[in-house]
C-alpha cells in the first residue's frame, strides 16, 4: 500500500529505474574504477563492507554490471512502493545465473545483506534495497531459454518481462496466464517472489499455479534446481513454498512455466448500477449461476469519475457502480454464459450494459478501469492504494463500513477498483498532502480498512505482498505459532536472514545451528565461468 | 523403552480415543504400540506432546487405503487416526470455499458440495480423507484442468511435532500474506506434522460432461492424439490413456465439461481432432481413472508413477515396453498422458527381482537413473508407490530426487527429533 502518487520525486524515481535498467552500461564501471584508483595511488580508503566487495563483484560482473556512484545508485533506492526508500549500498547486474551464484557467495562470505529485484514494480517494498547490502537487479538476465508447445512449457530467465512469454509463445497457440496490471514491464522472477496475479486470476490462478520448476541460488550461493518441470516432481513442494516468498528464500535464475491454450472467444460486459450493492448483487448470481468469469472487476462512482476526467472512458453517465465482466474459453459456452450473464446483471438492476467481442472495442472498455489507479492523481493531490482481500459474500458489507469511515475523517476520501470476483479490493484513499495531518489520517483510514478486511476473515494482501510495507499487520493476521512455523522454512533456506532481511515477518526468529561455509567450489567457479577471486 | 501400555495410558490423558494396535494398523509392515483417535485439534496437539514429551515417533492415518504405500517407517509407535475428525467445518457457497477436518471423507465431502451445485476438484475413493489427500498429493484424471491438492488448497491447520498448532493462508482464494505452509504439507506424506484441517477452493459443477474416446494400434499416433488434445482451446479437463498390456492398443479418452451446449458441440470437434473412430459418451469409458493413485481398488502388484513433459509420452511408452520386454515383466499403463504423469502396474505375480530390474532400466532409459545433478532440470521421474515388500527390499521407491538437500533442511526445522513417520520420504527422510 502507500504508493503515494502523484509525486514528482516519486515519479522521476520510478522513471530514473526504468531508465537505468535500459541505459547502465554507460557510468556503472566509474565508481569501481575510482575505487581501484584509489587503492593504486596508497590513498586511505575507509571502506564499507559493501564498498570492500566492488573488486569482486566487477572481476564477476564486469566494470559494467557494477553500480557504485551515489547518484546512480539513487535510481534504485525504492520499488513501486515510494513510500520506503533506501539507497543500496552497492548494485550488481549480473547476467548469468552464475555471476548470481558468485555475487551470493561473496556477499555471504562477507556477511553483507543482499535483495533481489527484478524490474522494481512491486508495490509493497519487497525490493526495497539495504544502504549495508548489495542491490542484485536481474533485469539483464533476459532470454527466453526455452518454448516447449508441445509439453506446453517454457523456461525464461527472471528478467524476462511478463507480456513478452505470452507474446514469445502466441504463435505456438498459447499464453502465460497470470497478468499484473504492470505485466508490460513486470519481470517473471519478480512475479515469482511475489506469486503475483491480476484481473484474470479468478479463473487462470495465479503465479503458483503456473510454475513448474525454478532454478534458484540458494542464499548460501549455491545453484539448485527446485522441481523438475513436471506438476508432480518427486519429494516436497519447494517451488510451490518458494514462489510468493518475496525473495527471502533466494533469487530465481530459470523459471519453468506452463503455457495455457489461447481461449476460443473472449467477450466483455460493461454493466452499470446504481450502487455498488446492487454490482455486488449481481456478481453473487453470477457466481451462483455456476459461472466462472475469467475476471469481474467493480469501480464505484468516484473511481469512475476519475478514470473518466483521465481517459474518457465514456462509462454510462451517472452510475454509482460498474461491473466489467470478462469470459473467456471456447465459443459456445462463452455465448452461453455472455447470456446468462447478462440476464443476470439486468435482474440485479443494470441500466445500460454493453457487449465487446473484438479486442479494439474490448479495450476500451478495459481502458477506464486500467488507469484507474494512475487516474485517481485527476482528482486528488496525493492517495494510498491499499490492497486486502474479504470473502466475496462480504464485499458489500465492507464497502459499507469504508464508506462510513472515511466519512468520518475530514478531507480523506475513499474511491473503490476492485477483483470483485475474489474479493480482492483495492481501495484509494485520497488526501491533499499539502495539508497538515492529512496523510497520517488517510494511513489510518487505510490501515482500519484492513482491520475490516481480517475482521470479515479475508487477508491483509491479495496480491501486492507483505514486503517492509504490512509486515506489522502479520500478527493481526497471525498469531506467535503461526509466524514461528513460516518461519522454519525461511530458516531451512536462509539460516543467517541475509537474503532480503526484514521484509515479511514483523521480526526475525533465530534459526538455532547456521551451516558452516560450503566445502566444494562453487560450480561456476570449478567450471571457469567466473573467477571469484 | 516405554511399552505400549505406557504410551496409550499418556495419550489417553489428552482425551484422544487411544486403542491397542491391531494386525489392520500395521504401516508397511511395522507395528505401532497404540493407535490415537483425537477428535479434536486440541486433542490431536495434545497427542503429538505426549509423544514427543516420550520421544515417541508418529505416523498420521487417514483412511488407511494408501498407509502402507512408500517405504516402511523406520519406527512407528503411535499411529494418529484423523478419521473422528470429520466435520466440515464451513462451506460458504457463495465464495465456493470450503473448511474441513481432516477426517472428512471426499464422500461426504462431494454429497454436502453438491447438493448446491458444487465440487472439489479432487478424485480419489469415497473413503479417502481430506487430509490424506493432501498428505498423499494423490490425484485423477482431473489434475491436467485443476490442478492436485497443492492448487486447490487456500488455508491449513497442522500440528507440528512439537504439539504447537499453526495456521497458513486462510479462507479467502487470493491470498498473498506470508509464507503459504500448505505447498510444504501437501505431498509430505505425514513426514513434517499432523495435518488438522484444510481449506479447499471450490468449482461448480458442470451442466455436462462428455467423454469422447478412441484406440489406437500405435503409441505414436496415440500421443499425437493426446498432445493435440490437450493443447486445444477446446479446453479439455482430462486428456487419459490405457494400455492394459504391452503391444496392446492404447485408448484415449478427452473428458469436456461445460454448459451444455458448449460440450455438446465440443465433444463433435474433439471427435474429428481424435479421428481413428472417435465416440463420445456421457459415460466414464470402464478404464477411466482405474489404474492411478487416486483409484478405488486396492492395488496388489506393483505401482510406479512416471513422470514426464508431455512431449516426451511416445518415448516413454516405447521405453515401458522396452524396459518390460528385457526384464521379462508385462507392465501395464496408464493415466493423465496429457498432464504428463502415468501409473505402470506390474502384476504381484511378477518375479521381485525382474520388478527390480524394471524399475532400474526404466530410470535409465528416461534419464532419470543418475544420482541427479542439482544443476540439471531432472523433466520427470520414476517412483515406486507401492509393491510387495520383497520388491521394497531391492529398489529405492524414490529414486533421484531434486532438492534433496534443502528437502532435510526443511525436515530438520520441522521435526528436529525426526519422530514424524521417520524414513518414508524422499531421499530416506
Amino acid at each position: 500500500m502507500a504508493a503515494r502518487r502523484p509525486d514528482p520525486a516519486a515519479r522521476a524515481g520510478r522513471g530514473r529505474a526504468a531508465r537505468g535498467g535500459a541505459a547502465d552500461g554507460r557510468p556503472a564501471g566509474g565508481q569501481a574504477a575510482g575505487a581501484a584508483g584509489a587503492v593504486a595511488a596508497g590513498l586511505p580508503v575507509a571502506e564499507s563492507p559493501t564498498a570492500a566487495l566492488i573488486p569482486v563483484m566487477t572481476q564477476i560482473c564486469g566494470a559494467a554490471g557494477v553500480v557504485s556512484d551515489p547518484r546512480d545508485l539513487a535510481t534504485y533506492e525504492c520499488d513501486g512502493l515510494t513510500s520506503h526508500r533506501t539507497a543500496p549500498g552497492l548494485v550488481v547486474l549480473p547476467q548469468t545465473a552464475g555471476q548470481v551464484a558468485a555475487v551470493v557467495r561473496a556477499c555471504a562470505g562477507a556477511g553483507v545483506p543482499f535483495v533481489a529485484r527484478g524490474s522494481g514494480t512491486g508495490l509493497s517494498g519487497g525490493a526495497l534495497p539495504r544502504s549495508d547490502g548489495v542491490l542484485i537487479v536481474t533485469s539483464r538476465m533476459r532470454k527466453i531459454l526455452e518454448i516447449d508447445p508441445v509439453s506446453r512449457r517454457a523456461i525464461v530467465e527472471p528478467g524476462v518481462t511478463n507480456l513478452s512469454v505470452s507474446k514469445a509463445v502466441e504463435p505456438f497457440g498459447f499464453f502465460y496466464a497470470p497478468d499484473p496490471s504492470s505485466q508490460v514491464i513486470c519481470s517473471v522472477g519478480g512475479n515469482v517472489a511475489e506469486n503475483s496475479g491480476g484481473a484474470h486470476c479468478l479463473k487462470h490462478g495465479f503465479t503458483v499455479h503456473h510454475v513448474t520448476g525454478l532454478e534458484i541460488v540458494t542464499p548460501d550461493g549455491e545453484l539448485v534446481w527446485l522441481g523438475d518441470g513436471t506438476s508432480a516432481a518427486p519429494g516436497y513442494d519447494l517451488v510451490g513454498a518458494f514462489t510468493g516468498s518475496e525473495g527471502t528464500l533466494g533469487i530465481a535464475t530459470k523459471i519453468v512455466v506452463k503455457l495455457t491454450p489461447l481461449p476460443e472467444a473472449v467477450t466483455c460486459l460493461l454493466a452499470a448500477f446504481d450502487s455498488t450493492s446492487a454490482g455486488g448483487t449481481a456478481v453473487s448470481s453470477i457466481i451462483a449461476a455456476g459461472i466462472v468469469p475469467a475476471a469481474i472487476e467493480m469501480m464505484d462512482a468516484l473511481a469512475i469519475e476519475a478514470a473518466e476526467a483521465a481517459v474518457q472512458c465514456n462509462y454510462p453517465a451517472g452510475a454509482g457502480a460498474v461491473l466489467i465482466v470478462e469470459l473467456d474459453g471456447p465459443a459456445a459456452d462463452v455465448e452461453t454464459d455472455r447470456a446468462a450473464v447478462r440476464e443476470l446483471c439486468e435482474q440485479a438492476g443494470a441500466g445500460e450494459i454493453r457487449v465487446a467481442d473484438d479486442p479494439a472495442e474490448r479495450a476500451r472498455i478495459w481502458a477506464g478501469r486500467k488507469s484507474a489507479f494512475a487516474a485517481v492523481g485527476r482528482i486528488s493531490p496525493a492517495y494510498i492504494v491499499q490492497d486486502g482481500v474479504v470473502p466475496r459474500t462480504a464485499l458489500s458489507r465492507v464497502l459499507a463500513r469504508i464508506s462510513e469511515l472515511s466519512a468520518g475523517v475530514d478531507g480523506v476520501r475513499v474511491a473503490n477498483v476492485f477483483h470483485a470476483g475474489d474479493g480482492n479490493l483495492h481501495p484509494l484513499v485520497l488526501f491533499d498532502d499539502s495539508i497538515a495531518g492529512a496523510g497520517e489520517a488517510a494511513e489510518e483510514v487505510s490501515g482500519q480498512i484492513l482491520d475490516l478486511c481480517i475482521k470479515a476473515g479475508g487477508s491483509i494482501t491479495g496480491e501486492h505482498g507483505v514486503g517492509v510495507d504490512k509486515s506489522r499487520y502479520m500478527t493481526k493476521m497471525f498469531g506467535e505459532d503461526d509466524l514461528d512455523t513460516m518461519q522454519l522454512l525461511r530458516c531451512a533456506f536462509n539460516p543467517r536472514n541475509l537474503c532480503n532481511p526484514g521484509k515479511v515477518f514483523p521480526t526475525p526468529r533465530l534459526c538455532g545451528e547456521v551451516p558452516g561455509v560450503r566445502r566444494a567450489p562453487h560450480p561456476a567457479a570449478a567450471a571457469g565461468e567466473v573467477d571469484l577471486f | 523403552m516405554t511399552t505400549g501400555a505406557e504410551v496409550a495410558v499418556a495419550l489417553a490423558g489428552t482425551g484422544a480415543v487411544v486403542g491397542e494396535a491391531g494386525p489392520g494398523d500395521t504401516v508397511a509392515g511395522v507395528v505401532p504400540a497404540c493407535v490415537a483417535y483425537p477428535g479434536t485439534v486440541d486433542q490431536a496437539a495434545g497427542v503429538m506432546s505426549a509423544a514427543a514429551a516420550l520421544g515417541m515417533t508418529v505416523v498420521p492415518r487417514g483412511s488407511g487405503r494408501t498407509i502402507s504405500w512408500g517405504p516402511p517407517p523406520a519406527r512407528c509407535d503411535v499411529v494418529a487416526d484423523m478419521t473422528r475428525m470429520d466435520r466440515i467445518l464451513e462451506h460458504a457457497a457463495g465464495d465456493l470455499v470450503v473448511r474441513a477436518e481432516a477426517g472428512v471423507t471426499l464422500g461426504q465431502l462431494g454429497e454436502v458440495l453438491a447438493a448446491k451445485g458444487q465440487r472439489l476438484a479432487l478424485e480419489g475413493p469415497a473413503a479417502a480423507t481430506v487430509g490424506g489427500v493432501v498428505a498423499t498429493g494423490a490425484a485423477g484424471p482431473l489434475r491436467l484442468r485443476y490442478g492436485t491438492a497443492r492448487d486447490l488448497l487456500i488455508g491449513i491447520t497442522v500440528v507440528r511435532p512439537d504439539g504447537r498448532v499453526a495456521h497458513s493462508g486462510g479462507k479467502v482464494v487470493k491470498n498473498v500474506a506470508g509464507y503459504d505452509i500448505g505447498k510444504l504439507f501437501a505431498g509430505s506424506r505425514g513426514t513434517l506434522g499432523l495435518i488438522t484441517e484444510a481449506t479447499f477452493r471450490l468449482h461448480p459443477l458442470a451442466a455436462l460432461t462428455a467423454y469422447v474416446t478412441s484406440d489406437y494400434d500405435d503409441a505414436a499416433a496415440a500421443a499425437a492424439a493426446v498432445a493435440t488434445a490437450a493443447a486445444s482451446p477446446l479446453q479439455a479437463s482430462a486428456a487419459e490413456i490405457d494400455r492394459p498390456a504391452p503391444g496392446a492398443p492404447v485408448r484415449v479418452g478427452v473428458l469436456l465439461e461445460g454448459t451444455a451446449s458448449g460440450v455438446s458441440e465440443r465433444a463433435d470437434r474433439m471427435t474429428e481432432v481424435l479421428g481413428h473412430g472417435a465416440q463420445t459418451s456421457l459415460l466414464a469409458p470402464q478404464w477411466w481413472a482405474q489404474r492411478g493413485e487416486a483409484a478405488a481398488g486396492p492395488v496388489g502388484g506393483t505401482l510406479i508413477r512416471v513422470t514426464f513433459w508431455a512431449a516426451e509420452l511416445r518415448r516413454v511408452l516405447d521405453a515401458i515396453d522396452a524396459v518390460g520386454a528385457d526384464a521379462g515383466v508385462a507392465p501395464a499403463v496408464g493415466g493423465s498422458a496429457g498432464a504428463g504423469v502415468l501409473q505402470v502396474s506390474l502384476d504381484a505375480g511378477e518375479d521381485p527381482d525382474q520388478v527390480a530390474v524394471f524399475v532400474r532400466a526404466l530410470r535409465a532409459a528416461t534419464g532419470h537413473g543418475g544420482a541427479g545433478d542439482p544443476a540439471a532440470l531432472a523433466r520427470g521421474s520414476v517412483v515406486v508407490l507401492t509393491a510387495p515388500a520383497p520388491v521394497r527390499a531391492s529398489v529405492d521407491m524414490w529414486g533421484p530426487v531434486p532438492a534433496l538437500a534443502l528437502m532435510r533442511a526443511v525436515k530438520r526445522q520441522f521435526d528436529p527429533g525426526n519422530t514424524m513417520a521417520p524414513g518414508r520420504f524422499a531421499g530416506g527422510i
